[in-house]
């Protein structure tokens, strides 16, 4: 599916690589708790300075598998490997993995300076350079004038930067962050996700972010493995997730998506064009709908017709002859966001199809509103076919 | 903020609230505490009640307050009964403490540390004695400590112990401390339970994360946290273990001088009400001094 996508050119990519060794692997790993199965057996390999997101809704055991990393929790069966080395009975106090807590997890009793220095202290460095250190890390997180602070006496974006210092300090080869930006406010989480990014490409290190927030996985991640009850559903990089995800579940997951039923007609034909996939062409409920792939779905089976809202065009003209897909609608409902204004359209048959239009042009009274009959079309590159 | 203020000062009610424990405490601890500082400032007589001068009214005030002195509280310095009664005190109290924060700390992180489900079962075992006459509960003691009582038996039959031998416990010090740590476990434990309950178990998480073993963890992480339990814990002991007068009187031997004891004696004994209120209040005194001092610099910390 990802051919569809064009030639993709990417700086760092070791997992295109079949030579490249994994950095972490999860290996076959399970962990049951009493009858409810956390994780199901579930093999994912991550890459050396890689920043590796879990994403998933609450529940889908993505935050079980980063604290079996940690060693909170040992798998019920199943390894995890660090650069080859088997982790299996390795307490978390020798494992060379550092954690940022959803909580923080800050020491109370301790001051600033104290929370960072504190597992520096473990590994019996000199003095100057624990105090090296911990100068840098406060500078890395810009909060040299707070040193001698308690947690208590600090704002929750600053203690987010101590928690992250913290568990930088000790120079981990993985990082591990569990929702970390989950408590601040949303413009902290946007400046705070960039800053994320700038120092793990500055250190050189390799992150793991659990997060159930999927605009951050999109924003911060090398690659995403989307979870749900315990399974990876796709592995893939963000843009690869949002324009080729591989199932219903991970389309609906990330982002706005229109789902038609639809089922195949005929198999799939070579396309006119060349270089282009084969032409697919479902029926939805009479809709005739043509999509550039080639589907490996049977004639007449069941399968779903993937759109994203902002890729189906919207026009009060009826459109040109020849249009590969087109369909008529009456505007139902109007969502304005400011950079977009999303239309729910009720198709004639009752359905509804979402369209999403960018405000280019500053408009209060825009052209389309309530009850307008419009068309709406899509290229046949626009949609996909879901066959799970 | 005007309007809040109005309302605080036309709303009664809001003023009986606070009021309230203040108004309990100055019936029942500021007042007759004053009448232990004027008995103490009196003379024993043979009379009833058995000391003077006696308030007659506010007429006679001038010649009722010329007759107060502090001839009581010069005695207790000159006998070096009170003074090594007082040292003993503060010697069985603090080693008593230690013993039950030894005893108390890891039966409290115990229970904090249980699942959820059994911790309740946990505090009603540790509650239970409660339900139980503090005397008997001591009594009890008696019947086991007594050279020919149930320990003896025990190790007469399991064989550590002779039949002609018997444990010399019941009547000294040892038995003291046996009755005084079993009596106060409880105040120990709970305000520990109830500061290490409380502690979040992710800072633990986050310390073995940096490397820290458990067991050194706990110094670092634990043990601090718990600090305000362990204060807390130690004082409610502490204090009224240096008055305790019933565990020495039946425990403890004739050697064990205890200020309790002595106070007891002195009142119900020698029939001195002005000296026995002397004593509680240097007793008092002696204890609030160094905790007032102590909560200061506390607050200075915090």
């Amino acid at each position: 599916m990802a051919k569809s996508l064009g030639p993709v050119k990417r700086k760092f990519s070791p997992w295109t690589e079949p030579s490249a060794t994994p950095f972490i692997r999860f290996e076959d790993i399970t962990k049951r708790y009493g009858d409810f199965v956390a994780v199901d057996n579930l093999t994912l390999d991550i890459y050396e300075r890689e920043f590796f997101s879990l994403l998933g809704p609450s529940g889908c055991g993505k935050t079980t598998l980063m604290r079996m990393l940690a060693g909170f929790e040992e798998p019920t069966s199943g390894r995890i490997l660090l650069q080859g080395k088997d982790l299996s009975g390795t307490p978390p106090y020798k494992r060379p993995t550092n954690m940022m807590f959803q909580s923080y997890a800050l020491f109370p009793h301790m001051s600033v300076e104290k929370n960072i220095t504190f597992g520096l202290e473990q590994d019996g460095l000199a003095k100057a350079d624990i105090a090296a250190r911990v100068e840098e890390m406060l500078k890395l997180v810009k909060l040299e004038s707070f040193a001698k602070r308690k947690p208590a006496q600090l704002s929750g974006g600053q203690r987010q930067r101590v928690a992250l210092a913290r568990s930088l300090a000790k120079r981990p080869k993985v990082l591990l962050l569990d929702e970390p930006l989950g408590a601040l406010d949303r413009k902290l989480r946007e400046e705070t996700q960039f800053e994320l990014m700038d120092i793990q490409h500055t250190l050189g290190l390799t992150f793991l972010i659990v997060t159930h927030d999927q605009e951050e996985a999109m924003t911060v991640s090398d690659r995403i493995a989307v979870m749900d009850k315990g399974v990876v559903m796709q592995v893939a990089t963000p843009a690869e997730i949002y324009e080729a995800p591989n199932s219903r579940y991970v389309a609906e997951f990330i982002g706005d998506i229109n789902i038609l039923e639809c089922s195949m007609v005929g198999q799939p034909r070579p396309s006119l064009l060349a270089g282009h996939p084969p032409h697919t062409t479902l029926d939805s409920q009479g809709l005739m709908i043509g999509v550039e792939q080639d589907c490996k779905a049977g004639v007449g089976e069941q399968v779903a017709f993937a759109i994203r809202p902002e890729k189906v065009r919207i026009s009060l003209d009826p459109p040109a002859d020849g249009t590969a897909n087109a369909v008529h609608g009456e505007v139902w409902d109007i969502g304005y966001l400011g950079d977009f204004s999303v239309f729910l359209v009720k198709l004639d048959d009752g359905r509804i199809l979402r369209a999403a239009q960018a405000n280019v042009s500053r408009l209060v009274d825009r052209p389309i509103t309530f009850g307008d009959r419009v068309w709406l079309t899509w290229s046949v590159d626009a949609g996909l076919v879901l066959t799970r | 903020m005007a309007e809040t203020g109005a309302s605080s000062q036309t709303n009664p009610m809001r003023w009986l609230v606070v009021a309230t424990p203040y108004l309990w405490l100055l019936l029942f601890f500021v007042a007759p505490f004053l009448i232990i500082v004027k008995i103490s400032l009196s003379d024993t007589a043979i009379a009833m009640p058995p000391y003077t001068p006696n308030f007659t009214g506010f007429a006679a005030l001038g010649e009722f307050l010329s007759e107060l002195d502090f001839d009581n509280y010069q005695f207790l310095t000159e006998d070096p009964l009170y003074i090594n009664a007082y040292l003993s005190s503060l010697r069985i109290a603090a080693i008593s403490t230690l013993l039950l924060l030894l005893i108390g700390y890891p039966m409290a992180l115990a229970m904090a540390r249980a699942p959820t489900t059994i911790r309740p079962t946990l505090m009603m075992m540790v509650i239970l004695p409660f339900w139980t006459s503090f005397l008997i509960r001591v009594y009890a003691w008696i019947g086991i400590l007594k050279p020919e009582g149930l320990l003896t038996l025990l190790l007469q039959t399991i064989g550590l112990m002779g039949p002609d031998q018997q444990v010399q416990i019941y009547r000294t010090d040892t038995a003291v401390f046996i009755g005084i740590v079993y009596s106060y476990l409880p105040f120990m434990v709970l305000p520990l339970y109830a500061a290490l309950e409380k502690m979040d178990g992710t800072l633990l998480e986050a310390a073995s994360d940096l490397g820290c073993p458990p067991w050194k963890a706990f110094w670092k992480i634990t043990f601090p946290l718990s600090m305000p339990g362990v204060i807390a814990g130690a004082l409610i002991c502490f204090i009224p273990i240096t008055g305790e007068f019933v565990i020495p009187d039946l425990l403890g031997g004739a050697q064990t001088l205890m200020i309790g004891k002595t106070l007891w004696t002195e009142f119900f004994g020698n029939r001195d009400w002005p000296l026995a209120s002397a004593v509680a209040v240097l007793l008092l005194l002696a204890l609030i001094v160094p905790i007032v001092i102590f909560q200061k610099q506390q607050q200075k910390v915090g």
